[in-house]
């Protein structure tokens, strides 16, 4: 195999492995602007996959199944608002609760209805977002080096691959140019002066924790039915935590999100690429140094070495009317 | 009137309102249960049997109660300096480092008794520096240390399973643990404590740990309640600003509360690590530093309240295994769904029902 062909695999992997990170850090990234905390990315992740899976198997749509992944997560959402917004509760508590109870409530339902230990059967392809050949990836793929990165790489993702990455510009438009946007990056600054204005802070905020139930919901149907056929246990394996980490390395700015997204995405991909093989001069790396590299580089951050990363001010503080 | 700032007796906030959250959270997972198609009745009186049904059962729940009372500690000690130390599932991880390398180098030539304190000093020393990045994070470059906390829960991870995989295996064998503790590295079983009460610990686990577990949850309340370093602790989780005023040092207090609770973390590897297993292994903190977490907020970060709360999770760990033995519809995985519910409900959910109860409160006081 040559370079150029290595290049390019590698490059296809990462794109792959960035998907659920972009959508799950866009959510993150909604939610945290609007000044609430969610630890609870993971858990939205994982019982979006499993509700996608589950109606996905039931119904042979993948349609169907994101719609299932999406209503489970806006759900998830909404318990996550009425403790942290309505409720004035811990937001970490909140997440981790959600994250316990998700790790355990799809394994429990899993094995109870489909009696595979946890996965769900397998999907049929019709039931599965399948690779979507653009346009001129046969005739142009002879075509030496714009070839293969079009075929492999651009051309031969699904739906939501596609959609990741028009989330981004999207995202950056609805937080950066509308009314709504404005508001919401305010109530994470400052509720107070919101709700001087007239705003109502806890709507705004719980239309916030439901953008971020949509995005994760596209997250873990991606996992559960493009990526893979079917839900497997655990299957978001930290991801929800690499995306928070992500988040904080992109100083929660949606363009800079999808960037760190790839670069995360990426050294997973090289880990995978990387194993058993030897780098001239280093020798083996083991794999253990890719898989915490990007909260190595978060800490880094973190610690002022490569700029600064400024939190929203209001982020975690549950906003109380009367004092 | 906003029902907030009334006051309520104690009894009603420390005994009514966590019980009304757990009855919650218990009808939840008992709702789970009756959707999986089994009886939540049957279920409810296999846990209460396959927890406290006879020694040997409540010999596993006080060892899961061991290591709960750990974190919790480790919890709630960070908490009372007003930090959210959600790293001590990693500080208990690099604890196992330290005690099983003390055990690995002293079980050869001594009995436990002399290995016991040495490994107590290295797990919490493990622990105290696992601790310490995050704090310095916190306390000199003010990045939040909920976030570092989380990276360095994996950091830790990856660096531990490096060292299992690649330095500590037994040379020729496949499972990434280091060799079994002789005899001098193992913390002898409670068959003493059991024999009091006229029962037989069997084949469970419980350890020397746990006393030492009861003697830190002292040591703590002592510390919190009775010092200065406490009394300066628990003003900078109040109010840093009134804190920084009385010229308490902020910077201290962070790193000395974090190592604090990073080293009691740490000590939680004993009870597995040196009590059960005889050897370190991948991942064998599974989960029990996040239990801290529910542990500390249900005990109100309280010693006494964290035993309470330690061994009621003991007793749903113990007992969940025993119905996914006797109900194999049910997974043992129902623990984490309980346990997730009895966050929301005694956690982030705490002041629920509070302006409710607030309302009946005043209505039965005026009558």
């Amino acid at each position: 195999m040559d370079y150029y062909e290595i290049f390019i695999s590698i490059l296809a992997s990462t794109i792959r492995l960035s998907i659920p990170l972009i959508f799950t850090a866009l959510a993150g990234l909604f939610s945290e602007r609007a000044g609430i905390f969610d630890i609870g990315l993971e858990g939205k992740m994982l019982g979006s996959a499993f509700a996608a899976a589950c109606v996905a198997y039931l119904t042979d749509s993948a349609w169907l199944g994101l719609g299932a992944g999406v209503v489970c997560s806006v759900a998830l959402s909404l318990v996550h608002g009425f403790a942290s917004i309505t409720n004035r509760g811990n937001q970490i508590v909140s997440g981790v609760a959600i994250n316990f109870f998700i790790a355990g409530i799809t394994i429990v339902l899993g094995q109870a209805w489909f009696g595979q230990g946890g996965r769900t059967p397998q999907l049929p392809p019709e039931a599965r977002f399948a690779p979507i050949i653009l346009p001129g990836a046969d005739a142009i793929h002879d075509v030496p080096i714009i070839g293969p990165l079009y075929a492999n790489v651009i051309s031969g993702n699904n739906i939501l691959t596609y959609l990741a990455f028009l989330a981004v510009p999207f995202s950056w438009w609805v937080l950066y140019r509308t009314r709504f946007g404005l508001r919401l990056r305010a109530v994470g600054e400052n509720p107070g002066a919101v709700d001087t204005a007239g705003i109502s802070v806890a709507w705004l905020r719980y239309r916030a924790v439901m953008c971020a139930g949509i995005l994760c919901g596209f997250a873990g149907t991606y996992l559960a039915i493009a990526q893979s056929a079917a839900f497997i246990k655990d299957m978001s394996a930290g991801k929800g935590y690499i995306a928070l980490a992500a988040l904080v390395f992109a100083k929660w700015k949606p363009v800079p999100v999808m960037f760190a997204c790839l670069l995360f995405g990426f050294l997973d991909a090289l880990a995978n690429f990387m194993q058993g093989k030897s780098v001239p001069l280093i020798g083996e790396v083991p794999v253990q140094v890719f898989q915490a590299l990007p909260y190595i580089l978060t800490c880094v951050l973190l610690a002022g070495f490569i700029g600064v990363a400024i939190p929203p001010k209001a982020g975690g503080v549950p906003y109380t009317k009367e004092r | 009137m906003s029902t907030a700032s009334v006051p309520l007796p104690n009894w009603i906030n420390y005994g009514l309102i966590p019980v009304l959250n757990l009855i919650v959270a218990f009808l939840i997972s008992g709702f789970v249960v009756w959707l999986i198609g089994e009886s939540p009745l049957d279920a409810l009186s296999l846990l209460i049997e396959g927890s406290l049904g006879n020694g040997e059962f409540i010999g596993f729940t006080l060892f899961y109660a061991t290591s709960f009372i750990f974190t919790g500690l480790s919890v709630a000690v960070a908490i009372h300096a007003g930090l959210f130390n959600i790293g001590s599932e990693g500080q208990a991880y690099v604890g196992g480092l330290g005690c099983a390398l003390v055990a690995l180098s002293l079980d050869k030539y001594v009995p436990w008794y002399v290995t016991m304190p040495v490994a107590v000093v290295g797990a919490a020393l493990f622990g105290a520096i696992a601790a310490f990045i995050p704090a310095w994070l916190q306390a000199k470059r003010g990045s939040h240390i909920v976030i570092t906390t989380i990276m360095f829960n994996y950091i830790i991870a990856s660096l531990m399973n490096y060292l299992l995989v690649h330095v500590l295996i037994v040379p020729g064998k496949m499972a990434p643990e280091t060799r079994t503790f002789l005899e001098g590295g193992q913390l002898p079983k409670l068959t003493w404590l059991m024999e009091i009460f006229g029962t037989k610990l069997g084949a469970a686990p419980l350890n020397i740990s746990f006393i030492i577990a009861l003697v830190m949850c002292y040591v703590v309340w002592l510390l919190i309640w009775r010092t200065k370093l406490g009394f300066e602790m628990r003003t900078l989780g109040v109010s840093p600003t009134a804190a920084s005023y009385a010229g308490i040092p902020y910077m201290r207090i962070v790193m000395i509360a974090m190592m604090l609770s990073g080293a009691l973390a740490g000590m939680m590897a004993l009870n597995p690590v040196m009590g059960a297993s005889a050897r370190l292994q991948v991942g064998f903190v599974g989960g029990a530093g996040f239990v801290g977490i529910a542990v500390s907020l249900m005990g109100r970060n309280h010693p006494l309240g964290i035993i309470f709360a330690a061994i009621l999770f003991g007793i749903l760990y113990q007992g969940g295994d025993w119905i996914s033995f006797e109900m194999p519809n049910i997974t043992r995985e129902m623990i984490l769904v309980i346990q997730g519910l009895v966050i929301l409900f005694a956690g982030a959910l705490e002041y629920m029902f509070r302006p409710a109860i607030v309302r009946l409160y005043q209505q039965f006081k005026r009558a």
